[in-house]
């Protein structure tokens, strides 16, 4: 039978499980399959908390969102085409979010009245017209696979493990992916277990199959590649991004890369991608707890090491005393803070905007550290090297502020050659008559890099106030109040890039204003509001403290400035204390990312008012 | 070794000293000065790393690098040095508040992965710097501006703590000791690993004569067990025997000397050493000072590090261009 292949523009689509289904790994499966084709993808996992909740319960409901095209997009789609649905919590838990005629496939074998009650269906979606006005393909998807993998020596359980392929199988045809590339992976992941190996292939293959013979498919899809600047790409998250970033600096620069970490979610990916890098001399320290995890870094810093520390809001905030000893002791520092949903333990596995006051302002004191916030997953590379840039020239602790979403999530990145790297190499102090360890570059403000080992310059620095020149403890008013103030100035005189403003048409009066990881959703808003004729402009701002030097002035161009935020409007209020600006604030904390229609319309109110 | 000569004077910095007159860390101050030329180490290869209090205050009056930090999490920073750079010979300057209570967990986990770190532990049962409060080593019912009516807690023993937490070597010694305390500094530098040397220490303002019993000197010869490896353990009056499978303390009239347990430091089971520690109460009754434990086990630095080479050893040092290129690959025209 032969069957019509369709050409579309883009599909988002979900895959939905449980926690112990596999979700995530068929979701990045298929995002791989994806991007070899040259397609631009979106990618955004979105897991519980519970490794493995309640089997079958709404709670421990996993998924992967991809969403792909054949041009250029920013976000994983709002509401996805297609949601595969392994079982009546996942149909339950993602319903909401499809509009009417997306297609849903779900797995037929588990719509039995027990896993229904699990979930408060009272009657089979499938038989009593809850779905109607939605393409439902209700395929037996644990029976096929097992009764593929009946000629194997396999308990029924491992045999139904293998279902998430089977599924894999079928999307893959139906979306006329390679499967070469899932066929290496699995060989590459089983090569130590035969039996699972042919397992998983075998149901692969068999889903791939299904789709190509069964009546319940009459078409495939085909998304031509995306236009991309020409170059070798690859897939890419923002965890990996940053990981990527600080050993391509730690080259770059010629130091050692320390990383002193405790693990938390949604950070931990960083500490696990590091440890794997040994080859480039770095150094993972798992350490006991958060502060000594940011205190070893210091201690590494103070050796002539890039010292790194990786966390997230709870961690971050136990780590506040030891950064306040790095702004004192003006050491390069380098704190990642992956944010997720708080306060407190919050919620683990969102995301959320909601530390940067605490970034900025959360410690003891006059406190000043440099922030930045990469705005995708693929910028994670870039900001992780420009944290070391001003981090070392400066001798100032810098914070890198991702989030969950950019965290997990991932995108089509071109890969640097490294000839478009920057140069990062610093100079230690040497051996001088009279060393003065707080005597400062007059241009940055930096004082010495001045690390054990280097003969002559032997000295005391601490938390106490400091002297200045000398570094020698000093209660005197007049230069507590002088070094207060120069450790300020030297925050505020880093060099930031200016902000670029995207204004097409050059008369908009109305600025979208993010940051951070916002980017996305907002650009895609803005694209849609265009084609509908709308004048907006749009600014993304990846340096936080300092701000960029012509920031006043851009907020001073526009009637109206919008700052969508995941959190209560933290930036909107530093824009305001500022600046002096009035700003609109746009804020959604639900641990999720903003959507592109709910930006549209919230600019559109705007536009209208 | 090197051939640098070096005096005490070398090591004494520019800075005017500010404990109290009497202080016990005057005369620790002194002893390690004093000893720190026979390490035959370039003043710029060692730090000290301290944390906050009265002894913290250590690192300003060494001419060497030093770091005066914050409260206990002297031993997480100096720990983040020594694996980078384990080139350094590293000390770590703390009292019984900031090594344990505030900075407890870094102490423990500092010392059960055995990084190079000198630990000298100024214990004068009170804090100092916040004006006369109780420490995790007061006695208990102690009398203090915090504990009006005496103290409920049950005090820690250091040397039992650090053991407990797989330290691979361990003493004690006295402030006013100056002969005892550079021996302990001597063995703890030639000591591979993390070394901690509790010293008792008199605060003369809001603890004074906390110690008397080991300085007095009608008392002190009663009261001090000396550990010297392979000698048998005793003070002048004392000794100390093995009794049902336990250690005690008897008086030396009532036993033969080779009765008495003699000390191996060496000893590979820690349940020897925490058994000597157990025999000093907080009356101090009787105290062993000395070598409770010294053995050997894989420094972590070193561990560190050689996992790296061993790694670059079989795999080759690290490219940036096929690490960044790893993975599903696709090319763009």
């Amino acid at each position: 039978m032969s069957k019509t292949v369709v050409p579309l523009h883009q599909v988002s689509i979900r895959f939905a499980g449980d926690s112990g289904d596999g979700m995530q790994l068929t979701g990045d499966r298929f995002t791989m399959d994806t991007a070899i084709l040259g397609n631009d993808i979106s990618t955004l996992p979105n897991f519980p908390a519970e490794i493995r909740a309640p089997q079958g319960t709404l709670l421990g409901v996993s998924s992967f969102q991809l969403h792909f095209a054949d041009h250029h997009i920013q976000t994983p789609g709002d509401a996805p085409d297609v949601l595969v649905a392994m079982n009546p919590a996942a149909l339950k838990a993602n319903i909401k979010d499809l509009a009417k005629g997306a297609t849903i496939i779900v797995d037929a074998d588990e719509f039995v009245p027990r896993n229904l009650t699990k979930v408060g269906y009272e009657t089979n979606p499938l038989e009593d017209g809850a779905l109607d006005g939605y393409k439902v393909h209700p395929i037996a998807l644990t029976s096929l696979t097992v009764a593929t993998l009946s000629e194997l020596n396999l308990s029924r359980k491992d045999a139904e493990r293998s279902k998430n392929m089977f599924a894999l199988g079928l999307l893959t045809w139906m979306y006329s992916r390679p499967t070469e590339t899932t066929e290496k992976f699995l060989t590459g992941k089983f090569a130590k277990k035969p039996d699972l190996l042919e397992a998983n292939l075998l149901a692969f293959k068999a889903g791939w199959n299904f789709g190509e013979t069964t009546e319940e498919f009459s078409v495939s899809y085909q998304i031509a590649p995306a236009k991309m600047p020409a170059g070798k790409y690859r897939n890419i998250s923002g965890n990996t991004a940053l990981s990527y970033g600080l050993i391509a600096a730690a080259k770059q620069s010629g130091l050692k890369l320390f990383l002193g970490s405790y693990p938390i979610t949604p950070a931990s990916d960083i500490l696990h991608e590091l440890s794997k890098h040994k080859r480039f001399g770095v150094i993972t320290f798992q350490a006991e707890d958060e502060i000594a995890a940011v205190g070893s870094a210091l201690g590494a810093a103070y050796g002539g090491a890039i010292g790194v520390t990786s966390t997230s809001g709870p961690g971050l905030a136990l780590k506040a005393e030891m950064i306040g000893l790095g702004v004192m002791l003006e050491l390069p520092l380098i704190v990642i803070d992956v944010q997720r949903g708080g306060p407190s333990t919050g919620l683990p596995t969102k995301t959320e905007q909601a530390d940067l006051l605490q970034a900025m302002y959360g410690r003891n004191g006059e406190s000043p550290v440099v922030v930045i916030a990469p705005a995708t997953p693929k910028d994670c590379f870039n900001m992780a090297i420009e944290a070391v840039r001003i981090a070392t020239t400066y001798r100032v602790p810098v914070f890198i502020l991702s989030d969950g979403y950019i965290a997990n999530g991932s995108e089509p990145w071109r890969i640097p050659d490294e000839t478009e790297l920057p140069d990062l190499h610093v100079e230690f102090a040497h051996t001088e008559e009279n060393f003065m360890p707080y005597s400062r570059d007059p241009k940055t403000l930096a004082r010495p890099w001045a690390i054990p080992g280097t003969k002559g310059i032997e000295h005391r620095i601490g938390g106490v106030e400091k002297a200045d020149q000398t570094g020698a403890i000093s209660y005197d008013p007049t230069n507590h109040d002088f070094m207060v103030r120069t450790r300020a100035a030297k925050v505020a005189g880093v060099q930031v890039p200016d902000l670029t403003v995207d204004d097409v048409t050059g008369d908009a009066k109305v600025l979208l204003l993010g940051w951070g990881s916002t980017f996305g959703p907002i650009a895609a808003a803005v694209e849609a509001l265009r084609e509908n004729g709308q004048k907006v402009a749009q600014a993304h701002l990846k340096y936080i403290n300092p701000f960029p030097k012509n920031l006043g002035d851009v907020l001073a161009k526009y009637d109206r400035v919008i700052v969508p935020e995941m959190n209560l409007g933290q930036l909107a209020l530093l824009l305001r204390s500022e600046f002096l600006k009035d700003i609109t604030g746009y804020n959604k904390v639900r641990g999720l990312p903003f959507s592109t229609t709910e930006i549209i319309e919230a600019t559109m109110a705007v536009l209208s008012d | 070794m090197t051939d640098v000569t070096l005096t005490k004077r070398d090591f004494t910095s520019d800075q005017e000293v500010r404990w109290c007159p009497g202080c016990g860390d005057y005369s620790i101050l002194s002893t390690v000065q004093s000893f720190l030329p026979t390490l035959g180490l370039p003043r710029e290869n060692i730090v000290f790393i301290s944390g906050i209090g009265c002894s913290s205050r250590f690192p300003y009056y060494l001419e060497t690098f030093g770091i005066h930090s914050i409260h206990g999490r002297a031993p997480a920073i100096a720990s983040g040095l020594a694996i980078s750079r384990p080139d350094l010979t590293i000390f770590v300057i703390t009292g019984d508040g900031d090594a344990l209570s505030i900075g407890g967990n870094h102490l423990i986990h500092a010392l059960r992965r055995n990084v190079n770190l000198k630990i000298l532990l100024f214990n004068n049962r009170i804090y100092g710097l916040t004006k006369g409060q109780y420490s995790p080593t007061s006695e208990s019912g102690k009398v203090t501006k915090s504990t009006p009516i005496g103290s409920l807690d049950t005090p820690f023993n250091p040397i039992s703590l650090a053991l407990g937490a797989e330290a691979t070597f361990v003493a004690r010694s006295i402030d006013t000791d100056r002969k005892h305390l550079t021996e302990m500094l001597q063995a703890a530098a030639a000591h591979k690993g993390s070394a901690l040397i509790e010293i008792y220490q008199n605060c003369p303002i809001f603890n004074d004569d906390a110690f008397l019993a080991v300085k007095d000197g009608d008392t002190k010869g009663a009261t001090l067990l000396q550990l010297i490896h392979g000698s048998p353990i005793k003070s002048e009056t004392h000794g100390v025997i093995m009794e049902s499978g336990s250690m005690k303390v008897v008086e030396l009239s009532t036993v033969s000397e080779r009765d008495l347990v003699v000390h191996n430091a060496n000893n590979p089971d820690p349940s020897y050493a925490f058994a000597l520690s157990r025999l000093s109460s907080s009356e101090l009754d009787h105290v062993p000072v000395g070598i409770f434990r010294d053995v050997a086990r894989a420094e972590y630095s070193s561990l560190v590090n050689q996992q790296i080479a061993d790694v670059i050893a079989k795999d080759g040092a690290g490219n940036l261009a096929s690490l960044l290129a790893s993975g599903d690959t696709w090319v763009v025209n």
